[in-house]
């Protein structure tokens, strides 16, 4: 872990700079875990739009040069497996695991 | 000093809240969250008028609680706006907790408080209950006399918050009734003078600043909880040199002096009494009556409460025989806030005075000439009793 730092270096009211959640593993507590099965994802974007943490991975329009973005996969770092991009998802393609089982399957792998 | 300049004040017939709405519309803060309560509501309702008849333009939000209101002051300002609101009693009572994220957040936020007593019994006028209940919410307190020295402090309010080694919400307090509803002269100074001196306010970071993003409110524990509270206290140093400069400052349009405390006749004094708000009234003229006839008595009264202007009161005190420390509160089980804050004060002085601590007017006794003698001619009991050590807390205008 970084050195703690002093008071006098440190922001004023506790304003955290914006971005600084990517320093964190904010997901470590997650209880179940999103798969997606990208032969069937139709690429709509609701679990994008839905995600109450930023946490689908996809590829921007901009970043296509031309056609539509598209859903690449889940960041599990900061996913706290809410399930909403699954109860949104249109085509059924993302399923909801057991974080404990993920792991083991994880370990095996 | 130099002299002020001619008639750039009008004398208007205003109470202590059109004085302190009079300082708002002259502000014209952004935006003010609002919800009525006896006896602030005076102050949003004329506020409301100044707005519905296009004399300013600020953006009015009727909240449906006072935790609303102190909510959203504090998303209004963190979004980068100059916020008022004004409260009174049950109202702060209500928004209790987000008083404390106010400053935590280092809002700075002006809010009128009008002071009444906390209930229960439930009571609509003044004591200072409701403003010592928050007094370490690390909010800066100052607490007013009349209804010229609220409309003042209002307009300083807002440049003490939002100087930088500040940021820090102001409370500025004023009696209810007493001085929130009586209708006295005030010196209302010059719009332009005034909005010269109150100026623009410019954040340092704000929400809606996409270029800089920043999360405010964000989760603090034990590893930077305790550093971020201490640049808070370290604020609330700071705050006394920055209340200083700006009184230096707004004396240049009022031409009047200004301190964190106002001394009435103590230099010679033998018997000072130690007060604060409307109460300072009626003791300063008891005072003159009894230095007609030869008695050394003054007044020492205290209008920053937080911070505390601990050395300054201490050289008033340190030298007097006896002091009367006369609170419109009571510690409930201990001596009232403002006695403790002078007897610490005054504690590293080889030459102490008897200090002795009075309750009145709670539930807004009325405090009268009569009631103002009566706490002078005490201090021959305070004089003869003081050792008896039962005796430093005591009760003025409660019926055996």
């Amino acid at each position: 872990m970084a050195q703690l730092k002093g008071y006098k270096d440190i922001s004023i009211g506790a304003r955290a700079e914006g971005g600084s959640t990517e320093q964190f593993n904010t997901g470590s507590w997650r209880a179940i875990r999103p798969n997606i099965n990208l032969d069937k994802c139709i690429h709509c974007m609701l679990c994008f739009l839905y995600c109450p943490d930023n946490a689908v991975k996809i590829i921007k329009y901009s970043d296509k040069q031309g056609g539509n973005p598209e859903v690449i996969g889940i960041d599990l770092k900061h996913c706290k497996g809410c399930s909403i991009c699954s109860s949104v998802c249109p085509v059924k393609c993302i399923t909801m695991e057991k974080e404990t089982d993920a792991l083991k399957r994880d370990v095996k792998e | 000093m130099k002299k002020a300049k001619m008639a750039n004040y009008r004398i208007k017939a205003l109470t202590g809240a059109e004085a302190a709405a009079e300082a708002m519309r002259q502000i014209a803060p952004d935006v003010v969250p609002l919800y009525p309560i006896t006896p602030q509501t005076q102050i949003v309702e004329v506020y409301s008028q100044f707005v519905a008849d296009g004399l300013i333009d600020s953006e009015l939000v009727r909240c449906e609680s006072e935790h609303s209101v102190m909510s959203v002051a504090m998303g209004a300002s963190a979004a980068g706006v100059r916020v008022m609101t004004a409260t009174s009693s049950q109202g702060l009572a209500f928004m209790f907790e987000p008083v404390f994220i106010a400053s935590a957040l280092r809002l700075p936020i002006v809010m009128n408080l009008v002071n009444r007593s906390l209930a229960g019994p439930i009571n609509i006028h003044c004591d200072h209950a409701d403003g010592m209940s928050v007094r370490d919410s690390g909010w800066i307190q100052i607490y007013n006399e009349t209804a010229q020295e609220a409309y003042e402090y209002t307009l300083m309010a807002v440049r003490i918050a939002e100087h930088p080694d500040v940021q820090l919400p102001v409370m500025v307090c004023q009696d209810g009734f007493i001085t929130s509803h009586s209708l006295v002269n005030v010196n209302v100074y010059d719009d332009e003078q005034v909005k010269i001196f109150v100026g623009n306010y410019n954040p340092r970071d704000t929400l809606l600043n996409s270029e800089a993003p920043v999360s405010i409110g964000a989760l603090d524990f034990y590893d930077y909880f305790f550093e971020h509270k201490k640049q808070n206290f370290d604020a609330m140093e700071n705050a006394k040199r920055v209340i200083s400069e700006i009184q230096e400052e707004f004396s240049k349009i009022t031409g009047k002096r200004y301190g964190f405390i106002e001394k009435y006749h103590t230099d010679d004094a033998e018997h000072i009494v130690v007060a604060m708000s409307s109460a300072c009234g009626i003791l300063k003229g008891a005072i003159d009556e009894l230095r007609k006839h030869g008695q050394k008595v003054g007044l020492l009264k205290i209008m920053l409460f937080r911070p505390f202007p601990e050395f300054e009161v201490a050289q008033v005190l340190k030298n007097a025989r006896s002091v009367i420390v006369l609170e419109r509160v009571s510690g409930n089980g201990a001596y009232g806030p403002l006695y403790n804050e002078i007897s610490s004060a005054l504690y590293h002085y080889p030459n102490k005075p008897k200090l002795v601590n009075y309750v009145f007017g709670l539930g807004g006794r009325n405090f009268g000439h009569k009631d103002a003698l009566n706490i002078f001619a005490e201090f021959d009991k305070v004089d003869t009793d003081f050792l008896d050590q039962n005796n430093k807390l005591r009760y003025y205008g409660v019926r055996e």
